[in-house]
């Protein structure tokens, strides 16, 4: 079943670049980023499942890596929305 | 019962394909972003699957409901259908094309890795030292014992991603509804004692269980979302709050430091904290943490720094 999950993401690994390189949209962009960790921390925890027993250090890996990758949205989309609203502006003025 | 397992992993995995492809490449943003907030949610599912309850409770909290919120907002202030990104150059073309190539090929490549992986692991080193860490959850104790650290570095690395979000300027206030909702008030006040007790129990239950600060952390983040949503909590946009918050924020760091530097005194060792003192001193930081982590969460909603 580790397997099967960890061919899984792989998949989405890739799928997720792919996104990342065919778009023009930064909402879009972070979006592919965001699936991309996913895809990221599922390799790693099917990492954990090993013969001896479930390995925690993968799991805490991935718990504060979610926390790391919501910051790293926060403020990629703070950024976005301050860029646009700077673009407005100077399109405003005549 | 084998094959009924075998019937839902396959079911789940063909979600999250089939979700991921529609947040990636679906021309309409907003269908994009709800169908990502749906595959955060059927990772959760996953990680149930896969024995990490941890993760999956941070994941249900953090990723459908605070990276969601996020998201939506930006959804609301950007403009509709244009594109904001930089326009590609036609030399540029190429290059996108071997990169998506060479994306595809990578892809491949870590399929055939990951499926003959080996997997040494650290379980049995764990259990090992659980012993001597005054906890009796092992991610619990990774967390915030043998590896916290790490820990330390990724409270740092929030806040210095709210540090940027609050130098950009002024916080952009949430959007009033465009339609008049009467029960949204009501409906927060009647989820705050439950955004307050969920914590709770999961962090006294992270010393010897699933849960711990970061699932508390997530869930009473986004009950503060919610609160910031419903225009319910004016008094954090008032300059006298300010340095109130400055202190909040960084309260679960500077614990952690103090904590560090406390175990350096006494054992002589970065980070090293005495055994007799573990179970208090652990309790301590995961509540400082999570108060940290919440108070964070709500703190990028802003978009800005408040009192300004």
């Amino acid at each position: 079943m580790s397997q099967f999950y960890a061919v899984l993401a792989a998949i989405l690994c890739g799928m997720a670049l792919i996104g990342l390189f065919q778009t023009e949209d930064l909402l879009r962009r972070i979006l592919a980023l965001n699936v991309l960790a996913s895809a990221v921390f599922l390799l790693l925890v099917t990492v954990a499942r090993s013969a001896e027993g479930i390995d925690p250090v993968p799991h805490v890996m991935v718990l504060t890596g979610i926390v790391v990758a919501v910051s790293t949205t926060a403020a990629a989309l703070a950024l976005v929305i301050r860029a646009n609203e700077a673009r407005r502006r100077r399109e405003e003025e005549p | 019962m084998r094959l009924l397992a075998w019937g839902f992993d396959l079911l789940l995995a063909a979600g999250l394909l089939w979700l991921a492809w529609q947040a990636l490449f679906t021309p309409r943003r907003f269908s994009a972003v709800v169908n990502f907030m749906a595959f955060y949610l059927l990772m959760a599912l996953v990680w149930v699957r896969l024995d990490a309850p941890d993760i999956a409770l941070a994941e249900a909290a953090i990723g459908a409901g605070v990276t969601g919120a996020l998201l939506l907002t930006a959804l609301g202030r950007l403009p509709a259908g244009t594109s904001t990104g930089a326009d590609p150059r036609r030399w540029q073309r190429p290059l996108q094309i071997l990169a998506m190539a060479g994306a595809a090929m990578a892809a491949l490549w870590l399929a055939w890795a990951a499926y003959q992986l080996p997997r040494p692991g650290l379980a049995a080193e764990v259990t090992a030292a659980l012993d001597a860490t005054g906890v009796s959850h092992g991610v619990t104790a990774v967390l915030l014992n043998l590896r916290a650290f790490d820990t330390f570095l990724e409270i740092v690395i929030m806040l210095a991603a709210v540090v940027l979000v609050w130098s950009l300027g002024p916080p952009l206030r949430a959007f009033a509804p465009a339609t008049a909702l009467p029960g949204l008030p009501a409906l927060s006040h009647l989820l705050h004692p439950l955004f307050l007790l969920v914590p709770a129990y999961l962090l006294w239950r992270g010393t010897h269980a699933p849960g711990g600060a970061f699932p508390a952390g997530a869930v009473m983040g986004a009950g503060g979302v919610l609160l910031l949503l419903t225009d319910a909590a004016p008094w954090i946009y008032l300059r006298r709050h300010r340095l109130l918050l400055h202190l909040l924020l960084s309260s679960g760091m500077a614990l952690f430091l103090a904590v560090a530097l406390g175990g350096m005194l006494m054992t002589g060792t970065f980070f090293a904290i005495p055994l007799h003192l573990a179970p208090t001193l652990i309790m301590a930081v995961e509540v400082a943490t999570g108060l940290s982590i919440a108070l964070m969460l709500m703190a990028f909603y802003l978009l800005g720094e408040p009192g300004q």
